[in-house]
């Protein structure tokens, strides 16, 4: 079942005089895969409980192409949902629990013995059809709901942070895998997360939230490089976030000092306090000419190839940057960042 | 030497099959159970032997040969029965209803469960004055019109139905809802996103996993049901149409003073349960049991 366009108007829930969720906007076209990105009680999961019917919105509405669809019932509006928890019937075996939805919507027996089976192989999960989901690992069990979620074929799936409940090597392993069917499978995912390095390597696109107000919807490349805000910029690495005043602005170029430094960077803030955001990897140790910070270099972790250093201005701020130098804790070293890459908001 | 160093690995031997200190917590429960429970119960059981005249089995023959003796089975089933079922049945809808954030939950609770506390007397006492001829409903509905004569609510079959739902309901409906909330409601919810109406939700994930406790819970139901005896006596007609079969045990041990006879009345009641139960529990080892959280 393919459609044009996904469209969330003002889409709004709230718990009493609680907003979960605030004017929600959001244009999703077919085949599109799109992260909803935040803390938890940011309202993603309040969104994506909307978007499949299971909570009746406050305010606004749901479009599918012409079609509005935010007051038909879940089990009619038949988009697939993978839960958090996974949510497979106990009492049903691997393969009932992916045929279940194909024997509510009456498909026939020989029709959904193939989708079933299609549906086992492309979970890679034949060999496990008769056992029941209590004999299966974390990982297999996911397969199995997303398996149940994608085999009605439904025209959007909608998964609620699928993979926090796996250990780190198997959520970078399924993680690839959900982005394989949705690509091999032509499906539009709409994909709630709390982990940014998830959200960026899957989605298409990305909807950053906070306390149910959307801060900044764009491509991972315009997030990760362009935060719209000091909150966005945070959630997406930013570990550096310096409150520094303006001193001097000439077009998009802002000079901001503090703590004993003065650097240049980039954003449109005239004056006042200004909230300075920089990446680890942005820093390169040595000497520069601009935006150069002498610093004191407090721990040292090793990740590989890089340290991650943590270190202290010597007003005593903490600065952290990522660096290939074999640096050593008591250390003093110099450090810059381009300009380009020094991003300047509002407080 | 060597008895010194064979006693703690006694102890480690013992310790590994589960046998430590901690068992002595048994000893009080055990006592207990030794000596209200067993005792009284084998007691009981040989005393039925030992009739006042005739054989061994003089006492059953008795029972099984008199259909006035022999019925109560029945009465005391046909009474049981409907009303284990009416309380299961009942609270099955309403603690489906109340497991989820329902305004006034506390309250209503509360009011379904305050019965519990009420115990047998209190309720037919109760129902004597609301139910009886002269009570409250009958006097509401002849001055009003609706009816020329009272209804007929106690002192018969009626009566004693009414009241063992009264004060087994709340139990039943206390342990269906723990059974209920024992359930992960994202379940339905998934099998809502698969395409189940509400109907086909309940009947395909919820009653299948609830069915377990179902059982158990119609099973203490039954028990406490099935031991009718101040109700039956209080509001029903307890010479004819309730004649149960522990007022059948009572009548032979404290009005023949037949304390033999009493005891074999009660050995068959305790069979009569253990059977209905064993058939409950047969039919639930044929159900689903694991757990029922969405994990599996």
């Amino acid at each position: 079942m393919s459609f044009g366009e996904l469209r969330l108007e003002g889409v709004s829930r709230s718990f009493g005089s609680a907003n979960a969720l605030r004017e929600l906007d959001l244009a999703i076209s077919g085949q599109e895969f799109v992260a909803l990105l935040g803390p938890s009680g940011c309202g993603k999961s309040t969104a994506l409980n909307c978007l499949a019917g299971l909570l009746p919105l406050t305010g606004g509405s749901i479009w599918m192409d012409e079609k509005r669809i935010d007051g038909v019932a879940p089990e009619q509006r038949g988009f697939g949902m993978v839960f958090q928890n996974y949510a497979l019937f106990p009492h049903m075996s691997v393969r009932a629990n992916i045929g279940f939805g194909l024997k509510m919507r009456k498909v026939g027996r020989a029709e959904a013995r193939r989708r079933v089976d299609e549906a086992l192989r492309l979970v890679q999960l034949t060999d496990h059809a008769a056992k029941f989901p209590a004999q299966l690992s974390g990982g297999q069990q996911q397969r199995v709901a997303i398996a149940r979620a994608v085999v009605l074929e439904p025209p959007v799936v909608l998964m609620d942070e699928p993979l926090s409940n796996l250990d780190a090597k198997l959520r970078l392993e399924m993680r690839m895998e959900i982005r394989r069917l949705h690509q091999t499978l032509g499906l539009t995912t709409v994909y709630v997360t709390h982990d940014q390095e998830e959200a960026l390597s899957l989605a298409d696109r990305l909807v950053v939230l906070r306390e149910g107000s959307v801060q900044q919807i764009g491509t991972p490349e315009e997030v990760y490089a362009q935060p719209v805000n000091s909150y966005v910029a945070s959630f997406m690495g930013y570990r550096n976030l310096l409150d520094l005043d303006v001193t001097g602005a000439v077009g998009a170029s802002v000079t901001v000092e503090g703590e004993g430094i003065r650097l240049t960077g980039s954003g449109d803030v005239a004056s006042g306090r200004a909230k300075v955001a920089i990446r680890p990897e942005d820093f390169v140790v040595g000497e520069f000419a601009e935006n150069a910070l002498d610093v004191t270099v407090e721990i040292v972790e090793y990740h590989g190839r890089e340290l991650s250093v943590s270190a202290r201005l010597s007003s005593g701020v903490p600065v952290y940057f990522r660096t290939d130098k074999r640096l050593a804790p008591g250390d003093t070293a110099q450090i810059g960042v381009p300009a380009e890459r020094v991003l300047v908001f509002e407080p | 030497m060597t008895a010194v160093a064979a006693r703690p690995a006694l102890r480690h031997r013992l310790a590994e099959r589960g046998i430590d200190r901690t068992l002595l917590l048994l000893v009080p429960g055990l006592l207990v159970t030794a000596c209200l429970f067993l005792y009284p119960f084998l007691y009981g059981l040989q005393l039925s032997f030992v009739p006042r005249e005739g054989g061994v089995l003089a006492n059953y023959a008795k029972f099984f040969g008199d259909p006035y003796l022999r019925d109560t089975i029945w009465t005391t089933l046909g009474i049981a029965l409907p009303a284990t079922f009416i309380n299961v049945l009942a609270s099955v809808p309403i603690a489906y209803v109340m497991r989820g954030r329902v305004r006034g939950k506390r309250l209503l609770t509360t009011i379904l469960v305050v019965p519990i506390t009420l115990g047998t007397v209190l309720t037919a006492q109760g129902l004597i004055m609301y139910g009886g001829a002269a009570g409250w409903l009958n006097k509401v509905l002849s001055t009003l019109g609706i009816t020329s004569e009272p209804l007929p609510l106690i002192h018969n079959y009626t009566g004693v139905v009414l009241s063992l739902v009264i004060t087994g309901f709340p139990f039943s409906f206390l342990l269906t809802l723990s059974y209920l909330s024992g359930i992960d409601p994202s379940l339905e919810k998934a099998a809502a996103t698969l395409g189940a109406n509400w109907v086909q939700r309940f009947r395909r994930i919820t009653l299948p996993l609830l069915a377990p406790g179902l059982a158990i819970t119609f099973c203490l139901s039954f028990v406490m049901a099935f031991s009718v005896f101040p109700s039956a006596q209080l509001v029903g007609d307890p010479a004819n149409e309730t004649r149960v079969i522990s007022i059948a045990a009572y009548h032979a041990a404290f009005e023949e003073y037949d304390y033999s006879m009493g005891s074999a009345v009660a050995m068959i009641m305790a069979v009569i349960m253990l059977v209905v139960i064993g058939l409950v529990m047969a039919w639930r080892g044929t159900l689903y049991r694991g757990a029922t959280g969405g994990k599996g």
